[in-house]
């Protein structure tokens, strides 16, 4: 099927390279694409078309259009035209029920027409609406075009590479590399892309970098463009960025000219030239411009009989119309003059490939000598040189179709890609959808694979015959990235997912424990027995991981008093070694962090905040300190320091085993501060509460945490220490009825309603949210969060609803079952009415109401005399 | 949004390494009324044009600075590390109309 050895052939003749068609074996040589390799083995079938399932072959062969669609290597949409033939490569056909040659679904084009007319998915399948399930099933089987491979998983990787370069070339044509050596020539640091094989090392000579095959995206604010080079997305951020992205050849309007065998010269040039490949035997040739018609000589070359050439310069034809039998080119008409020939090359000019400059700010707008939309008034920073810029060599304006009358019976498409035909378009305008923005939505013309390449242009003259007006006041529809399709799994990029590991991590995975996420972190959920661990620290000692926890250090000469204005709470009057619980609030009164405040010394405030909070925090303190220009500094420790809560009854004589401290309540008492050595390890004792017991928090540096934290196991073995996790600690902490920010607040909530009024002190001067407080205090608490305990054995939900008078009025934050109470017991936020010691609470569980009692203090040593002891 | 913001501290990058600090709020000196704490709260003026703004750089120094940005093209026309105290701040914004919404 190939011709004798061509002088500007591609192909490499002295090998062969074997591929799959179908399961078939194929060959072809090195050089040629899938597309070409295919041509050469006789199919000329390469697609059904979206909606008719038309046949569809070879029309651009350049990339641009969609016919040449196909399933390569189990990746979907790949335009075989310019895919680079592989040895071994699987290829197959897609959007068919059955095989290309025989599609069950081209019926549509057959009989579909009268129920499809445009816009049919929005009028029809809507009743009976029960019925929508089974529409929808057909629908999502019928509509799009490849299939993914849902097995591939993440076997193909992808990766994003950030770029800086100095000019970046787009499109490796004649223009794009003369810009390039250029640019080199002047020292400046060039990147030429190029959508195809590229100018090669030759034309580059080494003066500028080449990366092709690789597809321009967009060109977004900053100079970033965004380039698809495979399997790696290159951000390059350009100082100059040079468009020259050429033209792109337009097709003509005709009755059946969507045929196989209808093609755009460039086509036929490239099959000739660069695959020796003769694309028809008998051709007729209709163009509008110079390059057009030069392929006559191609062809005669290739051995291809000429039937027929139309100068649409010279002669204005009234009517075309291609004929085919079994969706193959047969003959065609031109005004009534039948030509048998199997090849037709139309060519309606060239449109500038302007997308890209209209993305970076270019105005486009309508030559009417050339017939083409052009650039004009660039943005700084961008160029455009060659084709691209209207560079073109003139021509004639073809008619909006070349349809009307006759017999001719054929579709006549405006847009291959979604099958729009004149006549949907028509319809459209006579629905009133009259503007091309319009136009664009409800008949889908533009929106195909080819995003407008290949019927922006003739849908825009189509519409300017139709509404009795020009192209220029028709306009065009807006230019948006991607320019080029793009797999989603490129724009993702690699699979992965960060974890933050506290330094005892591995203990916990040694102890069998089960982890969860809490933000970034991974934490411990349990070690397999949350009531058990619960016991431990209840009755002997427990420790847990806190290294999360946020850790703050506040210090300088004004740290007491930035703290004193930023927290509801007074820290001024603090004393050293002393530790003191807040709320964080915004200005608005709204509850953003909680954690505990350690005074080291009178300039350096030691700060804890939630796990998740950590960040938010740091970041908050530090945008006050910039607002309010104080003598403080910030420093965020929370990844270089460990913790580790040891809590329960005997965690002092635990304690008292590890270090010389005097740990007797007497001199080391609740809230207070020490720093000493424990396990020989420097630490920051801190004694408090969260969990309702004697504890202890011991903060020391990250390295020495796994150290401590084996120390206290072993140490603690013989007093029935055990470990315990977030569950444990969830339960701990409510029966104490001590909230958890994000859990039992939400952004709405302050202080005064989540049952807090004595961390706000209103008789300081300022802190932030003091005004928002003043306020809902003087409006009077409208809901407050209280805790429950359950009449019956039921835990309900988190966020379960509290029901007054049939209404849902409130809603459950927290709840779990208390071993230790042997009840039910949670919190939840109610009318500030119901915020009654025993007010009884109705709440929905599986659609009952289950009985509740409110309880205003903790449901556990109400008077903290545990925490004390 | 791919501009580019230039930290005072780190150079010219790429705004995903920044996190967007609202633009600058007049905040009221004495106890406002609750009309006046929902206008500082909750309305900003929402310039078509330059606006003072803050932003910190999360992925690089981790300061916060002030910058002037034109919301319109997304061009940062200066950056600075905040000024000391409220008495060098720069002249502050008119304030913007007051809602009608209440703050708490």
């Amino acid at each position: 099927m190939r011709l004798p050895p061509r002088p500007q052939e591609r192909i490499d003749r002295s090998r062969e390279l074997t591929f799959f068609f179908e399961g078939e074996p194929r060959h072809g040589f090195p050089g040629d694409t899938v597309g070409s390799a295919l041509f050469a083995s006789g199919r000329r079938v390469f697609s059904r078309s979206f909606k008719y399932h038309r046949p569809r072959g070879l029309l651009c062969c350049s990339g641009q259009c969609p016919n040449c669609l196909m399933q390569v290597d189990g990746v979907p949409n790949v335009r075989v035209c310019t895919m680079p033939l592989r040895e071994g490569a699987r290829v197959r056909g897609q959007n068919v029920l059955g095989s290309l040659d025989r599609d069950v679904m081209s019926v549509v084009d057959k009989i579909g027409g009268p129920f499809t007319p445009v816009g049919f998915y929005y009028r029809t399948m809507i009743r009976p609406r029960r019925a929508w399930p089974l529409y929808e099933r057909f629908l999502r089987n019928v509509a799009g075009l490849g299939k993914i491979d849902r097995g591939a998983g993440r076997t193909r990787r992808f990766d994003t590479e950030h770029r800086r370069v100095e000019v970046l070339v787009i499109g490796g044509g004649r223009a794009g590399i003369e810009a390039a050596r250029a640019a080199a020539a002047r020292g400046e640091q060039v990147v030429l892309v190029d959508e195809g094989l590229g100018p090669g090392e030759r034309a580059a000579g080494g003066s500028f970098e080449v990366i092709a095959p690789a597809r321009a995206l967009g060109i977004y604010e900053g100079g970033l463009v965004p380039v698809d080079a495979g399997q790696v997305l290159i951000r390059f951020r350009a100082r100059r960025i040079v468009v020259a992205t050429g033209a792109i050849e337009q097709p003509l309007v005709f009755p059946g000219n969507d045929l196989v065998g209808v093609m755009l010269p460039g086509a036929v040039r490239r099959l000739t030239d660069e695959w020796s490949l003769r694309p028809g035997s008998r051709a007729v040739v209709i163009g509008a411009d110079e390059r057009a018609l030069s392929v006559v000589a191609e062809l005669r070359s290739a051995g291809t009989e000429i039937a027929r050439v139309v100068d649409l310069r010279a002669e204005s034809p009234r009517r075309i119309a291609a004929e085919g039998k079994k969706g193959r080119l047969a003959s065609v008409l031109v005004d009534g003059e039948g030509l048998d020939c199997d090849l037709l090359v139309m060519s309606g000019g060239r449109q500038p490939a302007y997308s890209l400059l209209a993305q970076a700010g270019a105005r486009i707008e309508y030559d009417a000598g050339r017939g083409v939309f052009v650039p004009i008034e660039l943005p700084a920073s961008v160029e455009a040189v060659g084709a691209v810029a209207g560079e073109l060599p003139s021509g004639a304006t073809p008619a909006a179709t070349y349809e009307g009358g006759g017999k001719a019976r054929g579709k006549c498409f405006v847009c291959v890609c979604e099958d729009v035909t004149t006549k949907d378009v028509r319809r459209a305008i006579a629905e009133g959808f009259d503007s091309i923005e319009l136009a664009k939505r409800y008949t889908t013309v533009t929106m195909g694979p080819c995003q407008g390449r290949l019927c922006q242009l003739p849908s825009v003259r189509l519409y300017a015959r139709e509404n009795g007006t020009d192209e220029a006041a028709i306009g065009r529809t807006t230019a948006r990235p991607p320019w080029a399709p793009v797999s989603l799994g490129l724009l993702a990029g690699r699979g992965h997912e960060p974890a933050r590991r506290t330094s005892i991590h591995e203990r916990h995975v040694q102890l069998g424990a089960r982890m969860m996420w809490t933000g970034a972190w991974r934490r411990v959920h349990s070690y397999g027995d949350p009531a058990g661990e619960v016991r431990a620290v209840h009755e002997a000692v427990g420790a847990i991981d806190v290294s999360t926890l946020g850790k703050i250090l506040v210090s300088g000469p004004d740290a007491a008093a930035f703290l004193e204005r930023l927290y509801p709470n007074r820290f001024g009057d603090l004393r050293p070694g002393r530790i003191r619980y807040s709320v964080l609030g915004t200005d608005a009164g709204r509850i953003m962090d909680d954690g505990t405040i350690a005074r080291l010394d009178d300039d350096r405030f030691y700060v804890t905040t939630t796990s998740t909070g950590a960040d938010v925090v740091s970041e908050w303190l530090e945008w006050w300190n910039a607002v309010w220009g104080m003598g403080v500094e910030v420093v965020n420790l929370t990844g270089a320091l460990a913790a580790v809560n040891v809590a329960g009854p005997r965690a002092r004589e635990l304690l008292g085993r590890l270090t010389d401290l005097d740990v007797s309540n007497e001199s080391f008492s609740y809230l207070d501060a020490k720093q000493a050595h424990v396990a020989g390890v420097p630490c920051l004792l801190l004694r408090i509460g969260f969990v309702g017991e004697l504890g202890y928090e011991l903060h020391c540096s990250s390295p020495y945490g796994e150290y401590l934290w084996s120390t206290l196991l072993e140490r603690g073995a013989d007093l029935g220490l055990r470990p315990f996790g977030l569950e444990a600690q969830r339960v701990l902490r409510l029966e104490k009825q001590h909230i958890l920010v994000g859990q039992d607040t939400d952004s709405e909530s302050n202080a005064l309603e989540a049952g807090m009024p004595w961390v706000v002190k209103f008789d300081k001067d300022e802190f932030v949210g003091k005004w928002a407080l003043e306020h809902v205090r003087e409006r009077g608490l409208r809901e407050r969060l209280v805790g429950f305990e359950m009449t019956g054995w039921t835990v309900p939900p988190e966020g379960g609803q509290i029901v007054v008078d049939g209404r849902p009025a409130g809603r459950v934050t927290s709840a779990r079952w208390s071993g230790e109470l042997r009840r039910a017991i949670g919190l939840a936020w109610v009318p500030a009415a119901l915020a009654e010691e025993d007010a009884e609470l109705a709440i929905r569980v599986d659609g009952r109401l289950e009985q509740a009692r409110v309880r205003l203090r903790p449901f556990l040593d109400p008077d903290g005399e545990r925490l004390r002891s | 949004m791919s501009f580019l913001i230039p930290c005072p501290n780190c150079g010219s990058r790429d705004v995903n390494e920044f996190a967007y600090g609202g633009e600058i709020a007049v905040r009221p000196e004495a106890r406002p009324n609750v009309r006046e704490l929902g206008s500082y709260l909750y309305f900003r003026r929402n310039v078509a044009g330059v606006q003072r703004e803050w932003w910190f750089h999360r992925l690089g120094c981790e300061a916060w600075f002030q910058a002037e940005r034109d919301t319109r093209t997304n061009e940062v026309l200066l950056t600075e590390r905040p000024r000391a105290s409220r008495d060098e701040a720069p002249p502050g914004p008119e304030a913007p109309a007051l809602p009608d919404t209440p703050a708490v």
